[in-house]
């Protein structure tokens, strides 16, 4: 009897523990996350799985009872029976109570999840297609953080890393054991930042700042990943996480505002110096594949009835347009996709991206554009 | 069988002339033909749809960009979705409707017949419409089956116009079947058919078609909304002028979760004539089931933005839908426990009807519990635009909606049509489907749970064994309704074992007291009921 109790448990055993240790290699379940919010989130998920697991296996074996047994080929014959209001009654109250026990720990999670009080930091995070910008409240520090996937490896068959697709080239950066406040809103259509592991899924709303919080435990790299239809490329917008030690972020935080502060001396300082027009090309060349050529394509040739061809047409090629394409650029195009990037780019990299866009794919109009034309311009404009 | 019909008509082919060749279908303003257009088109477009899907599956096969361009991919998930939904489901249960309603209640015809005729045909140039978009400079609606603002409005090609004309076309075909269908049962009953002793399936239209009507206008608004939006410099969805993206979302979902509904009600009608006719048992709790339906449609009004807890909202807001939300699982599961206990001591056999009602009382039932999964708010966020989401909705789409139509029609072929449908290869497309329809969505939860977002063209490689696993089974699946193909064409051409008037043992209702096929005109003179039918 004994022995026998032992087979069973073991059987079960390897039954549960085989999917679980499956589980570990191929990821088939909701991550636990990094915050005490997302564990409770997990944990609240597997509990109404597991209520619905037990509801499914007593409505299926009832059904499956009778599929077998009540079967014409074994000589079943129908009963006559066709209401019983105790039973349809207690099928109506029982599920009722069951959905009450579901909503009391929810409710409890949601509004302490909703409760973005007494935060240590807050980052303004903005959505635009398909880059996420991050701005410091606390520190002078602000950034753009686009996927760091190479086009080829997307397009063509380069390798792909560990990483590919969630990897970017500048991470937002936050403290562990601090209540971050995360403000969100977004540039140009809805987008939504989502990081599993700190169980925020929140939407960026042109126009609108929606509010989430986190405090991560451990320091580490999470990943995410825009989660609401936002485009062409929607799928190349991914969020990367870093958390570190508080005193680890202060001294992030620290010498990226210097470091800032030092591009800012250095913009200033390089308004009145002249770039070669290779060097114009070859800086032009990286800002346009990382900023310009998801919808204007890498050969300028742009998405027909979508977004405009630089290759051959429009301000580009037209020798007298110089100021209307800076302004394209600097100030976007209202009720488009083109959006501003004076804020985003340096004056010295929107000289070159002007300055690319005029010469490559046999535009070829010689227009060299400087910074300080730039910032003529952009002076002028004010 | 406690009815009286009146067989005289049957006899007397001389009213049965009807106009020949294209005019036939043209003019026609009868229930049958209407219904017969209403499938086939349905049939068409689900093949069509389904061509999508697997572009849409081919390219996800693998990781990176292999076949289409990732604006090409998304106008691929936009036309599969507005397809299947607009093009496929609501015109088969319409088809249905046109078939079934008039016999099952005793009535001739339906109540406005020429409004039936126009109903049916200015459907084919809403989609020729909203299809042809795709040639256009720049392609189709690439901004997903909802449309979002602003993406379809600032962000927009120039489709949109056409897509928002093609829907309102679309909405029109559908606000007149459902006045046609409301003022059919409310007037055209036969003596003694009262109320409460009508077929679940008139009764699950019935409530269908108050949904319809209720919503189909709601959507009318939001998409010419978006057309001022986008061409007129309104700013309902623009926050630049004092409009609100989120707007649009309320008003989206307030037609699309009644929506969800209208294409599941008249589902449960057809498993409800189905499982009594094969357990050869009265239907369990057919006033509960009436009950359930009316309960279930007046809650999907309540719920409509546990589609939106990501949106911001107040956070009592998202109190109250999740618990709306939560409470549609009463009368849902009193409907599963329904036709459980219908089937518990009964005497069943597996005709393939039969088979494909019993899939949907487990499939959809699986669906449902992930449903209730996503109502819990806190856990939502996790799940909210995943392929978790996209495993539930077609858990209750594909196996649960289109499962019963095609149940429905495995059902009610041999008196369409007059001949059997060839129960080897049904029983085959049966085995087919439901073995790849759970290879193709439920492997899709897992991918779902772990961080796949939905409406992408291109993923993560953790992501890259279920994504192909899918794929698999989405050609399989898709590939198998060409079985089903085979067997409707099969009783098309009349090949087969001919079909008696009542060909299924257990059945009961008016539509198999008229031969089979059934008669061009049924019910000149109405039946006379003289207790329930069940």
């Amino acid at each position: 009897m004994k022995a026998r109790l032992y087979r069973v448990l073991t059987a079960a055993l390897v039954l549960f523990v085989m999917p679980a240790a499956f589980a570990e290699s191929l990821q088939i379940n909701l991550p636990r996350g990094a915050t005490e919010v997302s564990n409770s989130v997990y944990s609240l998920h597997m509990y109404v799985f597991l209520v619905c697991v037990v509801i499914g296996v007593i409505v299926f074996a009832a059904m499956f009872w009778s599929i077998i047994r009540h079967r014409k080929s074994r000589g079943a014959v129908p009963a006559k029976f066709h209401d019983n209001v105790r039973v349809e009654i207690a099928w109506t109250v029982i599920p009722f109570l069951i959905l009450i026990a579901m909503a009391w720990p929810a409710t409890s999670l949601l509004l302490d999840m909703d409760n973005t009080d007494d935060s240590d930091l807050t980052v303004l995070i903005t959505g635009s297609q398909w880059r996420w910008d991050y701005e410091y409240f606390d520190y002078d520090v602000q950034y753009r953080s686009s996927m760091a996937t190479m086009r080829d490896q997307v397009y063509a068959n380069l390798p792909k890393g560990e990483n590919y697709l969630l990897e970017v080239d500048r991470p937002l950066v936050i403290p562990t054991n601090r209540k971050v406040r995360l403000l969100i809103t977004s540039d140009d259509v809805i987008h939504s930042w989502w990081v599993p592991e700190f169980a925020i899924k929140k939407d960026a709303n042109p126009g609108y700042i929606n509010e989430a919080w986190t405090r991560v435990d451990e320091p580490g790299i999470y990943r995410g990943q825009c989660a609401e239809l936002c485009g062409r490329d929607h799928a190349f917008m991914p969020i990367v996480v870093i958390a570190l030690e508080p005193d680890d972020f202060e001294e992030w935080a620290t010498n990226e505002e210097t470091r800032l502060a030092e591009e800012r001396e250095e913009e200033e300082r390089l308004l009145s110096m002249q770039m070669t027009m290779d060097e114009l090309m070859t800086l032009g060349e990286s800002v346009y594949n990382a900023q310009c050529a998801a919808c204007h394509q890498p050969n300028g040739q742009g998405v027909p009835g979508v977004f405009p061809a630089l290759a051959g047409e429009g301000v580009s090629v037209d020798s007298d347009g110089l100021n209307d394409h800076i302004d394209i650029v600097a100030n976007g195009v209202q009720g488009t996709a083109m959006q501003a990037y004076r804020d985003q780019l340096s004056m010295r990299e929107l000289a070159a991206v002007i300055t690319y866009e005029r010469n490559a794919w046999q535009n070829d109009t010689g227009d060299e554009v400087q910074a300080a034309d730039i910032h003529n311009y952009i002076q002028g404009d004010n | 069988m406690s009815t009286v019909v009146d067989t005289h008509h049957e006899h007397d082919d001389h009213h049965d002339h009807k106009p020949t060749g294209i005019k036939r279908w043209l003019f026609t303003t009868n229930h049958k033909d209407i219904g017969s257009l209403y499938l086939l088109f349905s049939f068409l477009m689900f093949f069509a749809g389904g061509t999508m899907a697997l572009v849409i599956r081919a390219e996800l096969f693998q990781p990176g960009m292999q076949i289409v361009d990732p604006h090409f991919f998304n106008q691929m998930t936009t036309m599969h979705g507005l397809i299947m939904v607009f093009g496929a489901v609501m015109p088969a249960f319409t088809g249905l409707a046109n078939w079934m309603i008039p016999m099952m209640i005793g009535a001739p015809d339906m109540a406005l017949p020429r409004m039936n005729n126009w109903s049916f045909w200015i459907l084919p140039f809403a989609f020729i419409i909203m299809l042809s978009s795709m040639l256009m400079p720049g392609g189709g609606p690439a901004f997903g089956w909802t449309f979002y603002a602003p993406l379809s409005t600032t962000y927009s090609t120039d489709s949109t116009a056409l897509f928002v004309f093609a829907i309102h076309i679309m909405g029109i075909s559908s606000i007149m079947g459902a006045i046609n269908v409301i003022v059919t049962i409310m007037n055209m009953r036969a003596p003694g058919m009262t109320y409460m002793r009508m077929p679940l399936f008139v009764w699950t239209w019935f409530i269908t078609a108050f949904l319809l009507i209720a919503v189909m206008p709601v959507l009318a608004g939001v998409v010419t909304m978006v057309l001022t939006d986008k061409y007129f410099a309104t700013s309902f969805f623009d926050a630049a002028g004092g409009g609100d993206p989120v707007l649009f979302q309320h008003l989206f979902w307030f037609f699309g979760h009644p929506e969800v509904y209208i294409m599941i009600l008249p589902s449960f009608g057809i498993v409800s004539a189905i499982i009594p006719a094969f357990a050869r048992k009265p239907l369990f709790g057919y006033a509960s089931m009436v009950y359930a339906t009316a309960a279930i449609a007046g809650l999907s009004f309540l719920v409509w933005a546990h589609h939106m807890f990501t949106t911001g909202m107040p956070v009592f807001a998202s109190l109250f839908f999740m618990y709306m939300t939560m409470l549609i699982a009463v009368p849902t599961g009193v409907k599963i426990f329904n036709w459980v206990s219908t089937m518990w001591r009964g005497s069943m056999t597996f005709e393939p009807p039969m088979l494909f009602a019993l899939a949907f009382v487990i499939l959809f039932t699986i669906g449902g519990f992930s449903g209730i999964m996503l109502a819990i708010t806190p856990v939502d966020f996790q799940y909210h635009d995943t392929y978790f989401v996209v495993a539930h909705f077609h858990y209750v789409l594909v196996s649960g909606a289109v499962f019963s139509i095609m149940a429905a029609a495995y059902y009610w072929l041999p008196k369409w049509s007059g001949f059997m449908p060839d129960e080897g290869l049904a029983k085959l497309h049966f085995w087919c489907s439901v073995i790849s329809v759970n290879i193709l969505f439920f492997p899709m939860h897992f991918v779902g749970l772990a961080g796949m977002p939905r409406r992408i063209p291109d993923y993560a490689l953790q992501f890259a064994d279920i994504n192909a696993i899918v794929s698999v089974g989405a050609f399989l699946f898709g590939f198998s309704q060409l079985i089903f193909l085979a067997v409707v064409v099969k009783c098309m051409a009349k090949k087969g074992q001919a079909a008696v008037a009542k060909p299924w043992e257990g059945a009961e209702g008016l539509e198999w007291d008229v031969p089979s096929p059934a008669p061009y005109h049924t019910f000149d003179t109405p039946p006379k009921i003289e207790a329930p039918i069940r």
